[in-house]
């Protein structure tokens, strides 16, 4: 077992086999610390959220602007969410850091070739496509829109925010995709229940299958 | 096979431990004599405060400017947020135009002084058109007429021991910025507002703009700045009275 992290490529290549393992070392690793700061960072910006629950389109918006969308949640933590934010950068750099790890061994290890860009037995190519997408657009997507809205970082590359339209078009964006990865979060919640929850999740902790 | 990889692993991270923690000890003796340390650095979230402020400050290293925008760019309206403060000395001050008030200049500095609103505009003055956001989510654009923080500094004569730049507001309201931040050619001790003596409402006399971080580092009302290579003795000693609110002294984002 504590091989796998040595040899990755032999733990990956039979994934049907009982005794090796459906994920390897880091896999298994990364996957629990971005459920960690997933929640995290959910939790946070739902409350940064709640302190102005309106979205605009451009550079400015604020109450005498007309919104783009009005979210049908209360402003209640109006000037309450500084906690958000500090539980919202701690855990979005253990997100970032994180995604790093996974991302340099998934290419490393190759990985992503072996298991999510080719056709496999275990996975459905929609499956394979919904992870590719998450790990490599919409996981981006969110730290650039991040970034595009510190007035520090844009001051040193002002076009991740003109390249999206302006601050708060950032905003909106970072909102939606935030969506998309909470929806993507039920679905695959949902698939590990479905495809047996205990068996699943045992998986993704000590690597074996029960079977 | 696998003990000997395990036995291998144990002492391999242990060994790794022991040089993450001198390494990690090194590092922040380093950081903060690199001011990459802030003064809320404590507790769970110190961690990310630490990283993002370093982390920016290496970014921001050489004065990068925020950005400016055009006339037609700026915002039909600004929102008013809170009220100027109703204490009686703040009034008087209003009432009389704000010819009687003076900026006390403080601190580490050779030349402490008191200035008034007329000395500060024959001063070089800096206009600029900003974006600025609230911690909220919200934000305008608009145009700000001031004497740069900096121009105020050298005229006062900073000593080489400083380290932060306090400001301190008639409503009891204070923050501090950093060096690089308080030199920075975009921070402005601002008086006007889009071509206009600034409104009381928007912080009249005399605001600070810190166009590179959030709306709450943009104290108004200004009374006082005092420069110091400490500031564990002011409030509760984190910099800023946002700590003591839940938010973050670097606002950066």
């Amino acid at each position: 077992m504590a091989g796998s992290a040595y040899f990755p490529r032999l733990a990956i290549r039979t994934p049907e086999t009982a005794d090796s393992p459906r994920h390897s070392a880091v896999v298994r690793i990364t996957h629990w610390l971005n459920t960690l700061s997933f929640f995290g960072l959910l939790v946070s910006g739902g409350a940064i959220l709640l302190a102005h629950p309106r979205l605009y389109w451009g550079e400015t918006g604020n109450v005498e602007t007309p919104s783009l969308v009005d979210l049908p949640l209360p402003f209640v933590l109006v000037g309450q969410s500084g906690w958000g934010r500090s539980l919202h950068f701690l855990s979005a750099w253990l997100c970032v850091l994180n995604g790093l790890l996974y991302v340099l061994s998934g290419l490393l290890t190759r990985h992503f070739q072996r298991d999510l860009a080719q056709s496999s037995a275990t996975y459905s190519a929609l499956q394979r496509l919904t992870y590719l997408a998450v790990v490599f657009i919409l996981f981006p997507l969110m730290i650039w829109t991040g970034l595009a809205m510190s007035p520090a970082i844009t001051s040193v590359f002002p076009a991740l925010v003109t390249g999206l339209g302006g601050q708060q078009s950032a905003r909106t964006i970072h909102f939606f995709a935030a969506a998309f990865l909470v929806l993507f979060l039920l679905v695959h919640v949902t698939m590990v229940y479905r495809a047996g929850f205990r068996n699943r999740v045992q998986a993704m902790i000590t690597a074996k299958d029960r079977i | 096979m696998s003990k000997l990889i395990s036995r291998r692993g144990i002492i391999t991270t242990g060994l790794a431990t022991a040089a993450g923690a001198s390494g990690l000890a090194v590092a922040a003796r380093l950081a903060d004599r690199y001011g990459l340390i802030p003064p809320d650095h404590g507790g769970i979230y110190g961690v990310g405060e630490t990283l993002t402020y370093a982390a920016q400050r290496l970014l921001t290293a050489n004065h990068s400017l925020a950005r400016e925008f055009n006339r037609g760019e700026i915002s039909k309206s600004i929102p008013i947020d809170g009220q100027p403060p109703e204490k009686e000395s703040y009034q008087r001050l209003l009432a009389g135009g704000f010819t009687d008030w003076r900026l006390k200049v403080d601190g580490l500095v050779e030349r402490p002084s008191l200035l008034s609103l007329a000395e500060l505009r024959s001063y070089p003055s800096r206009t600029q058109i900003t974006h600025q956001a609230c911690e909220e989510g919200w934000s305008f654009i608009a145009e700000w007429t001031g004497v740069p923080l900096s121009y105020v500094l050298n005229l006062a004569g900073v000593s080489p021991r400083a380290r932060y730049v306090a400001y301190f507001a008639f409503d009891e309201s204070w923050d501090s910025l950093d060096m690089p931040e308080a030199l920075h050619p975009q921070t402005l001790l601002a008086y006007g507002l889009n071509g206009q003596d600034l409104p009381a409402p928007h912080g009249a006399p005399l605001r600070m703009k810190v166009p590179r971080q959030l709306g709450y580092k943009n104290v108004k009302y200004l009374s006082r700045i005092t420069v110091t290579d400490n500031l564990k003795n002011i409030g509760s000693g984190q910099g800023s009275i946002s700590p003591d609110y839940g938010y973050s002294w670097y606002a950066g984002i």
